[in-house]
């Protein structure tokens, strides 16, 4: 530390004195720097902790994913110990289009009452119908069904007409905007067109998928989508994502939303939109140089196979295409006379499936991730798609003359980042994805030529304007809270995999043991050292006391008589099961009958080898009856799982069931 | 014999530092290729307790950087000077009541607080200046809007209730 020159100060008073003053005030001001920043890097470290928590609980759950879709393989293997009276759930899973859907036959049943004061669409729509739609969505109206259906259909005929891939060109006076994730969160879109601008001839956009699921209003920007691109078609580019996806929409908030906000027509709605997302392109491609898709690639994307394939065939990621190669005959005749039995059309059921090579190259480039380790692995976080490093980027980008690939799919604490040597960008447009506070969200501006210009906003409520910390704390609250719910779900098998290792049954681990079985029972990779003191309590001799991690929360039990065991396995399992339920409830009611929900229980219970006692879940089931009337309001059935944290005085805490 | 456990103490110890640093490594190494940009270095440290200075710090950051800096640290060699940091226990933080005088040194008349001028006139032009952003961040926090001072008791006993 060097004292500063004091012979500038030029004061006349004795520089003795002067001398120490200064150096004391010198030594304050380091003392109070010093610790500023200590302090300031620890409030950094513990976001990033809390966005490493939300990214890892969502990777978990997209691989949770992959499980049900075996499931479902599983069933359609074994459906013909299915009982006949599922007729419904093999329709769902074998291919839904047996009537062609005629529009009139949606259209004409509806009508718009004169009370209706939400916005009228004209048809054909203009860029008056686009501001119309800002005007009444940012006075929160709703935009009727009928309107609805029609931007629905109308964009499932446009669509039709266009390729796999988008090929469009910029130049200097007319510049693009890349926007990513935007899922549901309205506001952002807002403020991207605010800050951006309307799209237009003059204004082209490409959106890079995800525009649905999470935030509650997925159905609004859809339509503002979806109308933008009726009146721009060549200057509104869509691109698919892992959300344009009808089964992901049941876990992750969509579905519910639709139905909500459409009581009446929701079904025909969502019937709709199933195909409608199958109809989105797979990717844009800009001035033949930069590749924009959702996820990413692998080591074996062929964009010329892809160019080809009939997108349209790819219905949802849970839904893989059926073996039908020959040494399977027997199956096949098995499959085919069962179907018959059942009812079902099945000519060309079986060409109205992707190959498998050709599927799991979709599935490649909605899901994949950028990583720095070189080489292709597949992607165990989210359990679909795969890790590509900077070698498998430069290797297809050279294959196909490329330059550049930009792609969204993973949330970015800064709303964007560059990877790969320059390479790859990712962008992602939804700010606050996770919690106020939690990220910035992004879009890029190029052009042919020029370097990309990258533009970050962050949505701000009154009550963010909150100094740093206080920010912080809430997202790690909120974290922790998501982690201490994972926890409680996996109470079981942790107490299990700790007693293993506690050998004294002392109650105590230490802090290896404890971090060890974390990991490897929650299956998330998370810094487990540093979180400790916010999970559990520490003794003296830094030895963990395990069980004071179960202590201030627990599963809010609706039926006492049932053991907690099950009560855990049907909250863990809550959004898969909502899933199956709501393929099973094929006309959309919310109720399915309790043999249905009996026989889907049994089924469930044997893949997932779960070990639960058929009796308990009767008894559960039979006391959940709530209208006794021999069918089950799932909905409510799901939500009576939850999970309630000691510490909330003032309002019940209850998870979101997608 | 006492030689004996010293040594297990400072293997298992060892083992633990270890882990811990790979842990608070981890959560900024963005590409899963255990590097991290330089920038973030800092952070990293000061998150496993360390409270270096600024100038303490650019030596530490000399130390682990490549013989021709690439903007990027590697794990292989951050983790043993960062061993060696915690097992010396260097950079020890600030106690609370050393944090207390240091204030009350820079309000020589006891009036309890610090102007938002003199704050900020202390933190960018003493010392290791602040950067702007650092200025504002501070600010955000430690200023009273109503009086536009610092009542500096008031603020580290906020931080103090905040960090535990």
């Amino acid at each position: 530390m060097n004292t500063p020159n004091l012979e500038d100060m030029g004061c006349g008073t004795s520089s003795a004195t002067k001398d120490k003053k200064s150096e004391k005030a010198l030594k304050a001001a380091l003392v109070i720097q010093n610790w500023y920043r200590g302090y300031s890097a620890r409030l950094k470290t513990r976001q990033r902790y809390a966005l490493t928590i939300f990214q890892s609980i969502e990777y978990a759950d997209e691989q949770g994913q992959l499980q049900l879709s075996n499931f479902f393989s599983f069933m359609l293997e074994n459906y013909t110990n299915v009982p006949e009276k599922e007729p419904g759930l093999v329709t769902r899973l074998f291919g839904s289009s047996i009537q062609d859907k005629d529009r009139q036959d949606y259209l004409g049943l509806i009508e718009i009452p004169d009370s209706y004061c939400g916005p009228r669409l004209q048809f054909p729509l203009t860029f008056t119908d686009i501001d119309l739609l800002i005007e009444a969505f940012k006075q929160q109206q709703i935009l009727h069904a009928y309107y609805v259906l029609e931007v629905l259909f109308e964009t499932k005929k446009v669509l039709q007409q266009m390729p796999n891939f988008t090929h469009t060109n910029t130049s200097p006076s007319k510049e693009i905007t890349i926007c990513g994730d935007l899922h549901g969160k309205l506001d952002d879109l807002f403020l991207i067109f605010y800050k951006n601008g309307l799209p237009s001839v003059t204004n082209p956009y490409v959106f890079n998928g995800d525009f649905v699921d999470r935030g509650k209003n997925s159905m609004e920007i859809l339509m503002i989508l979806f109308v933008s691109f009726l009146v721009y078609p060549n200057d509104l580019h869509l691109n698919r994502g892992n959300h344009e996806d009808f089964m992901m929409n049941m876990r992750y908030g969509f579905t519910k939303e639709i139905l909500h906000k459409y009581k009446l027509h929701g079904k025909k709605i969502l019937q709709i939109l199933e195909e409608v997302y199958t109809w989105l392109p797979i990717g844009t491609i800009i001035d033949n140089e930069v590749l924009v898709i959702h996820g990413g690639i692998s080591e074996s994307t062929d964009l010329n196979l892809l160019h080809r394939i009939e997108r349209n065939k790819m219905r949802s990621v849970l839904m893989p295409p059926i073996p039908m190669d020959g040494d399977r005959a027997e199956k096949k005749n098995k499959l085919g006379t069962a179907t018959v039995a059942l009812g079902i059309r099945t000519s060309g059921s079986f060409s109205e499936q992707l190959t498998k090579q050709e599927w799991e190259q979709v599935i490649d480039i909605l899901w994949s991730d950028p990583r720095g380790k070189r080489g292709c692995y597949p992607n165990t976080n989210r359990g679909g798609g795969c890790y590509f490093g900077p070698d498998i980027t430069s290797k297809i980008l050279n294959k196909y003359q490329l330059k550049m690939l930009v792609r969204s799919h993973e949330c970015k604490p800064e709303g964007y980042e560059i990877c790969h040597d320059g390479k790859v960008i990712t962008v992602f447009s939804a700010s606050n994805y996770y919690e106020e506070g939690s990220n910035r969200g992004a879009y890029i501006r190029m052009s042919s030529g020029t370097t990309p210009r990258f533009f970050q906003y962050q949505i701000t409520k009154a009550t963010c304007f909150r100094p740093l910390y206080q920010r912080v704390n809430a997202i790690e609250s909120s974290a922790i809270r998501m982690l201490k719910e994972r926890m409680i779900s996996r109470k079981t098998d942790l107490i299990r995999a700790f007693q293993l290792q506690d050998r004294n049954k002392s109650g105590k681990l230490s802090m290896g043991q404890w971090a060890f079985s974390m990991e490897n029972v929650l299956g998330l990779n998370l810094p487990w050292r540093s979180l400790s003191s916010h999970l559990v309590t520490t003794d003296k001799d830094g030895n963990i006391d395990y069980m004071s991690g179960f202590q201030d929360v627990h599963i809010q039990k609706p039926v006492k008589e049932v053991q907690s065991s099950l009560i855990e396995t049907v909250y863990r399992y809550r959004s898969d099961l909502q899933i199956i339920f709501n393929i099973i409830d094929s006309d959309h009611s919310g109720l399915i009958s309790m043999e249905e929900f009996r026989s889907m229980w049994k089924l469930f219970k044997s893949h997932y080898s779960v070990h639960i006692d058929d009796s308990q879940f009767d008894e559960l089931a039979e006391r959940m009856d709530l209208n006794k009337d021999g069918s089950i309001d799932f909905n409510e059935f799901l939500k009576a799982f939850y999970v309630v944290h000691k510490f909330d005085q003032l309002n019940k805490s209850d998870t979101k069931l997608a | 014999m006492a030689d004996d456990r010293d040594r297990d103490g400072t293997e298992v110890a060892v083992a633990e530092f270890h882990k811990k640093i790979k842990e608070a490594f981890e959560v900024f190494d963005h590409e899963s290729n255990n590097t991290v940009d330089v920038r973030e270095v800092g952070t990293i440290i000061r998150s496993l307790g360390c409270c270096p200075s600024e100038g303490e710090l650019h030596d530490l950051i000399a130390e682990v950087e490549e013989e021709e800096p690439t903007g990027y640290i590697r794990f292989e060699k951050f983790l043993p000077v960062m061993t060696e940091v915690l097992l010396e226990r260097r950079y020890r933080p600030i106690p609370e009541d050393i944090l207390l005088r240091a204030f009350e040194v820079l309000d020589p008349a006891k009036r309890g607080f610090l102007s938002k001028d003199e704050l900020i006139k202390y933190m960018t032009e003493e010392g290791e200046p602040f950067s702007q952003e650092e200025m504002e961040e501070m600010l955000s926090a430690a200023i009273d809007p109503e009086s536009n001072s610092i009542h500096y008791k008031d603020y580290i006993t906020m931080m103090v209730i905040d960090e535990n």
